[in-house]
């Protein structure tokens, strides 16, 4: 198995600069800086077809072909490190582990993009891992991999890091973007878009952490070399944070390709579901996407074994599909509730809820409270109806996709499993056995 | 929460007085203000209330808020709007140690409920609420990037993973003698039970 971004993460020290260093690190500064041009980085970054690891999965070097080059007008490198997607922890192992892997990637990347100072914006419940981030800088600056004159070269670099204040909403890239100039994290409406008018109205790219740190990899291998890991436009490997009922939670590397049931029965993963239960469901990339059944998660519709790539999970569209999202893994099993599950995700998109669009703002809040109704045991069989009609009248509809990854869940989950709503709906009853003694059970 | 209207009221002139940042504090502040261009010091205003926060008493009072405006040169306003944006700013006083137990998916398919029930009945309040004795608030909170280790609650700085009730006792007992206000800016955020 082909690890590229943790391979190292059980070294010890490795988050000091020393023993990076010792390890290989900051080779693809080196070998940037001295022997390639910026565009010949971008142009290896679009050859490994490397994708956003943030939860969209943009072409990466496709996207920072597009930044604007104005004379005389700064550009900004932003890392998001804002990872608040209910289900995904792995940006956060990364930085905790080995933060000289995001620092390096921001030089890196900054010198293609022409960036003289980039920002790394973390969760400000991350503070701590910000700490961790903020002593490496200090350890890179002081042995010149930022600051003036890099290697030598006329390439010079500040990196900085900034923590947020709580805001889920701050991880969509122009919220996070005024957030940045010390605002209300209200998303931006697009075009322009950061490329062209980003951090204080400059051309700013914005990438996720792990998006960075594969940069790294992909300079010191080749874009070529990195395409061939992985199965057709998904390449490289990807970081998963897998949680819920299994046996070995945890953020697993894998290389794109791995079939959906290896990960979750191998003892090299997941290692199967905790005290010998059935597997019930699985949200694969995060809140946001489209829950699948057993059935549908580990087959798709056709038959064929459902693979950990972009395509592979996406196969059937929503109907039997779903999307590979931030690789937030959450697996559920047989007494799981999925009204109750859903419930939770509603409770955090209305929460979350910037407030600017009227379908979000008001939408989550009715499905919300629509959703408690079958929690408190008095929702009618056509309340149903009303939550899909509800959730129909959001997507495409709103300033950025919160709105739509609000609705997401709550159609799939419907499509899916609608018999659990009609039976609470019926029986007047709610009964919740999911988590039943389950704690007690842990700390036996 | 915050129905008291910034601006409006008329504040205690010589309680705005008290509200000055350390020295040291101060150099924290110019730091990250000097990250940021000429002029667009506007940016550090997250960072910076976290610090007031953590200096002036866990909570950012209309004082505290009128005084961080002055410090970036800024409108009162500017720091009132978003300091009630961002869910981990307190626009009212907290207990010294805030307990926020994270209450989506993954950490409720692992039992946060229980845990949340448990904190209730052993400190006799409700998610909200303050012990009368002012050590401790409880508070719930969404997905706190820490699904692989749930259930968890954060304290300040730090991360409790893998809660049990036995874990929730001895970190209650460790907090109650320590006895001290915990920020998110504390240096020891070793998770240490
Ligand atoms: C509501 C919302 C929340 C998001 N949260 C995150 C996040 O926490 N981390 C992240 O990298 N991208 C997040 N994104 C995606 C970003 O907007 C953006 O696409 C991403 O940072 C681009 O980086 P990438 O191309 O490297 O993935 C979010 C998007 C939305 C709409
Ligand atoms: S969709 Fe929701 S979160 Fe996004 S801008 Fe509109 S109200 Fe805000
Ligand atoms: S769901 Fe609780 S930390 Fe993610």
């Amino acid at each position: 198995m082909k690890k590229l971004l943790i391979h190292n993460d059980k070294v010890p020290n490795i988050h000091t600069l020393d023993v990076y260093r010792a390890q290989g690190g900051y080779a693809s500064v080196e070998k940037a800086l001295k022997t390639m041009t910026p565009d010949q980085v971008t142009e290896e970054v679009k050859k490994s077809g490397l994708r956003g690891r943030g939860g969209a999965g943009f072409p990466t070097g496709m996207k920072w072909s597009f930044l604007a080059k104005p004379e005389g007008v700064p550009r900004y490198l932003v890392c998001n490190a804002d990872e608040s997607e209910p289900g995904t922890f792995k940006d956060r192992y990364l930085m905790e582990k080995i933060p000289h892997a995001l620092i390096e990637g921001m030089i890196t990347s900054s010198y293609a993009l022409g960036a003289k100072t980039s920002y790394i914006y973390i969760r400000g419940e991350y503070f701590y891992v910000a700490r961790i981030l903020e002593q490496a800088i200090a350890e890179a600056y002081a042995a010149g991999w930022l600051g003036k004159n890099i290697l030598g070269t006329d390439f010079s670099h500040d990196c900085h890091v900034q923590v947020g204040g709580g805001a889920y909403i701050c991880g969509e890239e122009t919220a996070l973007l005024e957030s940045l100039e010390g605002k209300r994290g209200n998303p931006r409406i697009k075009p322009p878009f950061p490329a062209v008018a980003g951090l204080w109205g400059c051309p700013t790219v914005v990438n996720n952490v792990e998006t960075i740190a594969a940069v790294c990899p992909i300079v010191n291998m080749g874009g070529e070399e990195y395409a061939k890991i992985g199965i057709g436009k998904s390449t490289g490997t990807k970081l998963i944070s897998a949680s819920g009922h299994i046996n070995k939670p945890g953020v697993y590397e894998i290389e794109l390709g791995v079939p959906v049931e290896e990960f979750i029965f191998s003892d090299e993963y997941c290692g199967g579901i905790r005290n010998g239960k059935k597997l019930k469901a699985v949200v694969a990339g995060g809140s946001s996407v489209p829950i699948l059944p057993t059935e549908l998660i580990l087959k798709t519709a056709k038959g064929e074994p459902r693979l950990m790539t972009y395509e592979s999970l996406a196969d059937g569209g929503f109907q039997t599909g779903t999307m590979l999202g931030s690789g937030g893994f959450i697996v559920m099993d047989e007494d799981t509730s999925i009204v109750k599950n859903l419930f939770t995700f509603t409770r955090f998109y209305h929460h979350e809820s910037c407030g600017q669009c009227s379908p979000c703002r008001e939408g989550t809040g009715w499905m919300e409270k629509i959703l408690h109704k079958f929690l408190d045991g008095t929702a009618n069989e056509s309340d149903v109806d009303l939550l899909w009609d509800i959730q129909s009248k959001i997507e495409g509809k709103t300033i950025c996709p919160l709105g739509e990854a609000a609705a997401w869940p709550v159609a799939a989950a419907i499509r899916h499993f609608k018999d659990e709503f009609l039976e609470i709906a019926r029986k007047k009853k709610f009964t919740d056995v999911s988590h039943y003694n389950r704690l007690n059970k842990i700390s036996a | 929460m915050s129905s008291q209207v910034h601006g409006v009221q008329h504040f205690d002139k010589a309680k705005r007085a008290e509200i000055k940042f350390s020295e040291e504090a101060m150099k924290v502040v110019q730091t990250i203000i000097s990250h940021y261009p000429e002029g667009k010091q506007k940016s550090a205003l997250l960072p910076v209330l976290h610090i007031a926060q953590a200096e002036f008493g866990g909570w950012l009072s209309p004082e505290t808020m009128d005084y961080i405006a002055s410090v970036l040169k800024i409108k009162p306003i500017e720091v009132f709007e978003v300091a009630s944006f961002y869910t981990m700013y307190n626009l009212q006083p907290v207990g010294k140690c805030v307990l926020e137990v994270c209450q989506t998916s993954s950490c409720w398919l692992n039992g946060a409920e229980d845990i949340v029930k448990y904190i209730e009945k052993k400190l006799s309040i409700k998610v909200g609420e303050t012990t009368k004795d002012g050590m401790f608030t409880l508070k719930v909170a969404e997905c706190l990037g820490s699904c692989g280790t749930a259930p968890m609650l954060q304290c300040g700085a730090s991360f409790h993973e893998n809660l049990t009730y036995e874990k929730v006792d001895n970190l209650i007992e460790k907090y109650k003698s320590e006895n001290r206000l915990r920020s998110y800016t504390d240096l020891d955020y070793k998770n240490t039970i």
